[in-house]
């Protein structure tokens, strides 16, 4: 209880300039963050330069809360590479890998398209609900997934393809989004700390 | 004197400050690992070579595999995951890329081995490569249909590919061409 009155106290206490001081270094905080983001954007080429592993369709590659590092080029994308894509209609992307592809040239243009599938032998079902996803860990291919019609997909679809892998990061967000509650109290605390903080 | 919040801040981040630079550093010794890979793959028989209904050629063959990968793990390797293709040129695409086989190797004393496989995935030619919709001034083209029909007498490569999978940091990808291989003239 004496550290709940001491910070009180020292609540009581601040000045004016240390309020500021605080403010400052808050913003500067939440703008680093928001600068090593965006420049990561920058240097991938990728809009969402880090993605989170949700589900265990690549298992025992990655795992559910792994973090996977996307890099997007404009070379065409080749079979065994993991994307993460997106389908039409779908909004949460999806990390595969690609078992077939090929290179259109078409009017001069050049399209890239391929397949995405299934890599191990232990295979397990079911991992999206309501469609049947295939990973490393699943049967089949994954046009089951795919918006009605779309039988490849396409350059436009793909957010990037993985380059580099953390394992377990991606744990902390992954609680944080299913259980709010968690989120709250930490940036509470977070938020005390910063305030009572004496330099 | 420093406070306890302050002594605890300050331990938390020079702890993950460390694991970050032990993963960077595992990462980058991996680089200096150079793979000396040793394949072979055949294709003993064609097992089936026909066109489906809907006209694309199918073919399914037996392979003869032998590998030996243990010269990529090194100790931040979690597994290896590697893949035969087939790759061959069609009039209307450049490259066509076919897996037809694929393994994860978990550990380096699996690394060696000599299989015969069939292929676990039908190496099918489609005709869909070609149906791209694209646009031009609002309206939708379809382009020509490709006939998936360009295996007969065809050529093939195989290429063995591997992926390393880290227990952390860059993914490492490598392959080398093993072997080509002609697809009869006539359907069976």
């Amino acid at each position: 209880m004496g550290w709940v009155s001491e910070s009180m106290e020292s609540i009581r206490s601040l000045q004016i300039r240390q309020v500021l001081t605080q403010v400052v270094s808050l913003g500067m905080i939440v703008t680093s963050a928001l600068i090593i983001w965006k420049g990561l954007m920058c240097v991938t080429g990728s809009e969402s330069p880090v993605v989170v592993v949700l589900s265990g369709s690549m298992e025992p590659g990655f795992k559910r809360g792994d973090i996977l590092f996307l890099h997007m080029s404009k070379d065409p994308i080749r079979a065994g590479e993991i994307v993460v894509f997106n389908v039409d209609g779908r909004e949460i992307p999806i990390v595969h890998r690609v078992i077939k592809s090929g290179k259109a040239v078409a009017h001069g243009e050049f399209h890239f398209f391929f397949s995405v599938t299934v890599v191990a032998d232990q295979g397990k079902r079911a991992i999206f609900p309501q469609v049947t996803a295939e990973g490393d860990n699943n049967f089949g291919d994954d046009r089951l997934l795919y918006a009605h019609g779309q039988l490849w997909l396409q350059q436009h679809h793909i957010m990037g393809r993985a380059v580099g892998f953390l394992p377990y990061v991606g744990w902390v967000t992954i609680i944080m989004t299913e259980k709010p509650i968690i989120k709250y109290i930490l940036i509470g605390a977070l938020g005390l700390l910063v305030i009572t903080s004496k330099e | 004197m420093h406070s306890f919040v302050y002594r605890l801040n300050t331990l938390v981040t020079f702890s993950v400050l460390l694991l970050g630079v032990l993963c960077a550093g595992a990462s980058i010794l991996d680089s200096f690992n150079s793979h000396s890979v040793r394949a072979h793959v055949e294709v003993l028989k064609v097992n089936r070579f026909r066109r489906q209904l809907n006209g694309n050629d199918e073919v399914a063959l037996t392979l003869n595999i032998s590998v030996d990968l243990q010269s990529a793990f090194t100790w931040n390797t979690k597994q290896v995951f590697v893949f035969v293709a087939v790759e061959y040129e069609t009039p209307k695409n450049a490259l066509n890329q076919i897996s037809l086989w694929d393994h994860i190797i978990p550990d380096k004393e699996h690394a060696k081995f000599e299989t015969q496989v069939t292929n676990k995935y039908l190496l099918i030619d489609q005709a869909s490569f070609l149906r791209i919709p694209f646009c031009i001034k609002n309206l939708i083209i379809w382009n020509m249909k490709e006939h998936g029909s360009n295996l007969r007498g065809k050529k093939i490569e195989l290429v063995l590919h591997w992926h390393v999978m880290p227990k952390t940091g860059r993914m490492i990808q490598d392959k080398i061409g093993v072997s080509s291989f002609q697809i009869p003239e006539a359907y069976t």
